[in-house]
């Protein structure tokens, strides 16, 4: 548990310390249709959630997948 | 009763649902959600509202319900149906600094025999000219599994457990080009406590039974340690309309390997209405303790029958309707949209039999599967 912790500090530390000057070749005028509502990756969070929570209450997998809140009226 | 609380954190989708270097939009919506399944029906209400203020930090707050009524499977062929309450609170808060937005949440759920809390950390920055954001995010939840009392009222007494839960997830998503987002998640999740149901039972050979089979309490190892890593992609079509895709791989170390993969479409219908419509499957092998009849009392140190931890797979389809309302009455409202959305799920499993059906030799059971449907009506106003 321990090793897991530090390899997730570690890579956590290396992707932050890498904020460097790369050019954008997107460029910010240009993200119009990326910003769309449409486009959003949760354009709804309450809603998600709660369908998140169904799915994770009734099958093994969890995690990685958006979130979820507890309970679940599973038995 | 409800088994795997997973308070993996309303407080996450209300902390993380932000763009790195933007604090999310100040928002309230007001769900009405109803799961109907396999004799099992939840409903109850949900309130979230987040507010920011000095252009710095955001705050939200999180109210839900479920009114759960249970007659499944499990229930109605080893013990009896029940009616069970949840709240759940949360309240959460972001602040940015420069590109990084660092968040904290804290949930609490509060039923008869289940008490959660969890606790919430995550920041997310934007890179390489914001095309990139990574996201990290750790939680901790202290969970306490009490037990109905036999007599039916109350608690017992002489029954309480702990379970404590970590979890590290990271994320990283990706402009690739004016149309195409794509992105990539890993999580790893640990348990350690009381993992199992207390009121559920596994099924043996007896041929001292009428039935050829007995009933005795489930066993799990009190540890349980998961990962998943999942990738997703948003694309904008040459019309306005987006397509997104997403795949998860899942595997622990109780012997459950996963797969999920999901595609949906957005249509907007000019100038109101918007329409999402969707497609999920999902499949999972069983846990290595996992049997649906074993050979004899206490045939293993760990021992389960719970159908969530069967063999099966699930398909669901999905649709959404949004329709968005000008602003203005009251003065503070922007604008609103209404909602409904609808998802339809058809579980089938491999490995758990229907034991409704009776006078057939243990084990030759016909396999169970049920349908179940989600319904979401929600209403949410800018402001």
């Amino acid at each position: 548990m321990r090793r897991l912790a530090l390899g997730f500090l570690l890579i956590a530390t290396l992707l932050l310390g890498a904020c460097g000057n790369l050019e954008p070749w997107v460029k910010p005028y240009e993200r119009d249709r990326l910003a769309d509502p449409i486009m959003a990756a949760d354009r709804n969070p309450v809603a998600s959630s709660h369908l998140h929570h169904v799915f994770e209450s009734r099958e093994g997998a969890r995690g990685a997948m958006g979130s979820a809140g507890g309970g679940c009226g599973c038995n | 009763m409800q088994l795997k609380r997973y308070l993996l954190l309303t407080a996450l989708a209300l902390a993380g649902s932000a763009a790195a270097g933007v604090l999310p939009e100040d928002r309230a919506d007001l769900l009405y959600h109803r799961y109907d399944g396999g004799g099992v029906a939840i409903d109850g209400p949900s309130l979230l509202v987040r507010k920011s203020f000095l252009e710095k930090f955001s705050v939200s707050g999180n109210f839900y319900m479920d009114f759960v009524s249970s007659a499944s499977i499990d229930v109605v062929t080893t013990a009896s149906p029940y009616e069970e309450e949840r709240t759940q609170w949360s309240l959460g808060a972001d602040a940015i600094r420069g590109k990084t937005i660092y968040s904290l949440g804290f949930t609490n759920s509060e039923e008869s025999d289940y008490q959660s809390d969890t606790a919430y950390f995550g920041l997310s920055q934007d890179l390489f000219g914001d095309l990139t954001t990574v996201s990290l995010g750790y939680s901790r939840s202290w969970d306490t599994v009490l037990r109905r009392a036999a007599s039916g009222s109350g608690v017992d007494p002489n029954f309480e457990e702990r379970t404590d839960r970590r979890q590290y997830r990271i994320g990283v998503s990706q402009i690739l080009t004016k149309n195409l987002i794509i992105g990539a998640t890993f999580e790893a999740i640990t348990d350690q406590g009381f993992l199992n149901n207390p009121y559920r039972s596994v099924r043996y050979v007896d041929s001292g039974s009428g039935t050829g089979y007995s009933f005795e309490a489930e066993i799990y190892p009190r540890t349980r340690t998961s990962n998943a890593v999942a990738l997703s992609s948003r694309y904008f079509l040459p019309y306005r309309a987006a397509v997104r895709g997403e795949y998860r791989f899942f595997t622990d170390t109780w012997g459950i390997d996963s797969h999920t993969a999901e595609i949906g479409y957005t249509h907007p219908w000019e100038p109101k209405w918007i329409f999402d419509v969707k497609y999920r499957f999902y499949t999972q092998t069983s846990a290595d303790f996992y049997s649906d009849l074993f050979p004899r009392a206490q045939a293993q140190n760990f021992e389960a029958r719970d159908k969530e931890l069967a063999t099966f797979t699930s398909n669901t389809i999905g649709f959404g309707a949004s329709y968005e309302f000008p602003g203005g009455w009251p003065r503070f409202v922007q604008k609103g949209t209404l909602n409904m959305r609808f998802d339809y799920i058809i579980f089938d499993y491999k490995d758990f039999r229907d034991l409704r059906v009776t006078g057939l030799a243990p084990g030759t059971e016909p396999l169970y599967g049920f349908n179940a449907y989600v319904l979401q009506l929600f209403a949410s106003i800018w402001f």
